[in-house]
């Protein structure tokens, strides 16, 4: 196994990435029903003026806004999906979410600068196959924890997935233990671990790597919880709270730090990082540090 | 056995006809002191001539049926068969005590062991108390505790899976499910004590995972791992639960499967017929295969069981570093 930096510059290759908007001049909110100018919402982090419902982002997207200046250097580029199970219509779904995505896989890894601080960043894409976790994925989080561990460096992950991907079976299941005993070296390293859910964070990933932060944030309005609508459905689970299994439902119940706004996001990551690390920390910082490390 | 129509799986009834036939006839020997053991002789080999045809051609559907045989051998099963002797032991600390997960010290074959479980019910009653085997966050969180425990005064930790799922009503998502599940796989990835986790009927999603991050795992031979239900899959993939038979082929989640793709160390035999025929003898079966794996690991230092134990899950999952540099996107896979 290698991992290294194998990557090209943020800018570049948010050439390829695919808008997460729909074509057109207008856009309809789902939230108000509000009719936006898609160049309005576009300049507004596409978050709706009126209702201040977050869209949902593609990976480039998030990484630009996330990073200082397009510093971001992606790794395992081309880390790509095979069909393990010989599962039926895979394959084709896999090509379907590329080219609907424009990425190879449903996350994009790498590191980049935020607030000053060199930091591991992984990004999931709904838009590749609802962002479910697969071996790529899992590999991706691993080697881009590891690389943190090796490089004693903080990590930022932000979330959006189904879950584990049913079409890699029981190998996708694994894919959660295999995350979370990565999480378990960053945190034996004193490594801050910052986690983001966006909208939809679920299932498989929300009960992995996703749920163990040091710190956890999440957009407003995001869906955020354990079992699908279907999956609870099926189980029988039917009087549910009106906001059950969204951001806030989550605050109310202690389970994530904060609901912020998109527009804030990348300021509270930075201050953050700075009580972690210190203000705009080089990234050996941390090196020898294990003490003021944030070990939970 | 019993021909309860309800506890007979259809591909099991033509056994239990010839079960049932057996009974009889010892019943009527007791009662007037007839002698017929070569009839009983000649019906039970036919019995077992029609168990093995059956059992050679099972389906993934039908493992999956036998691994939630109402019969089936449960957690405290094993508990009560296995061990020497065994002491449960209650509660998360925090909420409450689950009763859909088990747990307790125990000795097995004179040493000391910690073991966790779920637990499903037998009856009706039973299985509400049990809640189906579906475990709540406490519970996850009484089995890390109880885990903790067996490291602190260093005995290794035996697992026992049985779940058709974590439990996901409004409040265990109020409790952090995820959380719990999600927390107890990273915890134990690096629990320093040796960890045997036994598939013993289903091993269902998040919830099997969140107590069988170990050192071995095993798999009952008519148990099944999977990462989500053939009828939830079916349910989703083709919104069409009553395609769970092609869902569970397509899953790949029997044991032998699961051997092969490198996600278990071993399948444990059961007796012909399923554990249910005899838990007496799967029950020997499980403990001598724990014995021989808590004697294994017992040789390994601490850094060398927790690095192992790494890299065993670290390194499950299939991909493709496909040449690089690739500058457009093709559809390489």
């Amino acid at each position: 196994m290698t991992f290294g930096l194998r990557g090209r510059s943020a800018t570049r290759a948010a050439r390829k990435s695919v808008d997460a908007l729909p074509d057109g001049l207008w856009t309809k909110c789902p939230g108000c029903g509000e009719i936006l100018f898609n160049k309005e919402l576009e300049k507004n982090l596409r978050i709706c003026g009126k209702c201040g419902h977050h869209y949902r982002l593609g990976a480039w997207y998030r990484i630009k806004i996330t990073v200082d200046d397009d510093n971001f250097t992606q790794f395992d580029e081309h880390l790509s999906t095979v069909n393990p199970l010989d599962f039926p219509d895979y394959d084709a779904k896999i090509v379907k979410g590329r080219q609907s995505s424009g990425l190879q896989e449903a996350v994009i890894t790498g590191v980049g600068e935020i607030g000053g601080h060199k930091t591991v960043l992984g990004v999931a894409d709904f838009g590749f196959m609802g962002g479910s976790m697969g071996g790529v994925v899992g590999e991706k989080i691993v080697r881009a924890m590891e690389y943190a561990v090796e490089n004693k460096l903080p990590v930022v992950l932000f979330t959006a997935s189904g879950g584990a991907r049913m079409q890699e079976g029981i190998l996708s299941l694994m894919q959660m233990a295999k995350t979370a005993a990565a999480c378990a070296k960053l945190h034996e390293a004193g490594l801050p671990y910052i986690v983001v859910f966006t909208d939809p964070t679920t299932a498989g990933v929300h009960a992995s790597f996703a749920s163990i932060g040091d710190f956890t944030f999440a957009e407003p309005g995001a869906l955020v919880g354990f079992a699908g609508a279907r999956v609870a459905q099926q189980a029988g689970v039917i009087h549910r709270p009106d906001n059950f299994q969204k951001s806030e439902f989550q605050l109310e119940h202690g389970m994530v730090d904060r609901v912020v706004s998109r527009r804030e996001l990348k300021g509270v990551i930075e201050k953050t990082l700075n009580f972690c690390l210190g203000k705009a920390a080089g990234p050996t910082l941390l090196s020898g540090d294990k003490e003021n490390g944030n070990e939970f | 056995m019993s021909s309860d129509q309800w506890n007979v799986l259809d591909f099991e009834k033509p056994i239990a006809q010839l079960d049932d036939q057996i009974a009889e006839i010892k019943r009527l020997t007791q009662e007037r002191g007839e002698e017929r053991a070569e009839d009983i002789a000649a019906l039970e080999a036919d019995r077992d001539r029609l168990l093995a045809e059956v059992f050679q051609n099972l389906k993934p559907w039908d493992r999956t049926l036998l691994a939630r045989h109402p019969k089936r051998p449960y957690t405290l099963d094993y508990a009560r068969l296995m061990f020497d002797d065994y002491t449960e032991l209650h509660g998360d600390r925090l909420f409450a005590d689950d009763h859909a997960m088990v747990g307790g010290i125990a000795t097995l074959d004179g040493r000391e062991v910690m073991f966790v479980g779920q637990q499903k019910g037998r009856d009706l009653k039973d299985r509400q108390y049990r809640n189906f085997g579906s475990a709540k966050p406490e519970g996850y969180r009484k089995a890390l505790r109880l885990m903790k425990l067996a490291a602190k005064f260093k005995r290794p930790v035996i697992c026992f899976v049985d779940t058709p799922a974590a439990d996901c009503s409004v409040g265990s998502e109020e409790r952090g499910i995820s959380e719990a599940i999600a927390r107890n796989m990273m915890e134990m990835s690096a629990l320093p004590t040796p960890i045997v986790a036994v598939v013993l009927g289903e091993g269902g999603s998040g919830g099997a995972i969140g107590i069988a991050v170990a050192d071995r795992v095993m798999m009952m031979e008519n148990s099944v791992y999977s990462v989500i239900p053939p009828e939830g899959c079916a349910a989703i993939l083709w919104r069409d639960p009553t395609r769970a038979k092609d869902a569970a082929e397509a899953l790949k989640i029997t044991s032998q499967e699961a051997l092969q793709l490198g996600v278990v160390d071993e399948i444990i035999p059961e007796p012909l017929g399923g554990a249910h025929r005899s838990a007496e003898m799967a029950a020997k079966n499980v403990k001598s295969a724990i014995i021989k794996s808590l004697d294994e690991l017992g040789k390994l230092s601490k850094t060398k069981l927790l690095d192992q134990r790494y890299k065993k899950f670290r390194d499950i999952g299939a991909w493709q570093e496909a040449p690089a540099p690739v500058v457009q996107d093709t559809d390489e896979g």
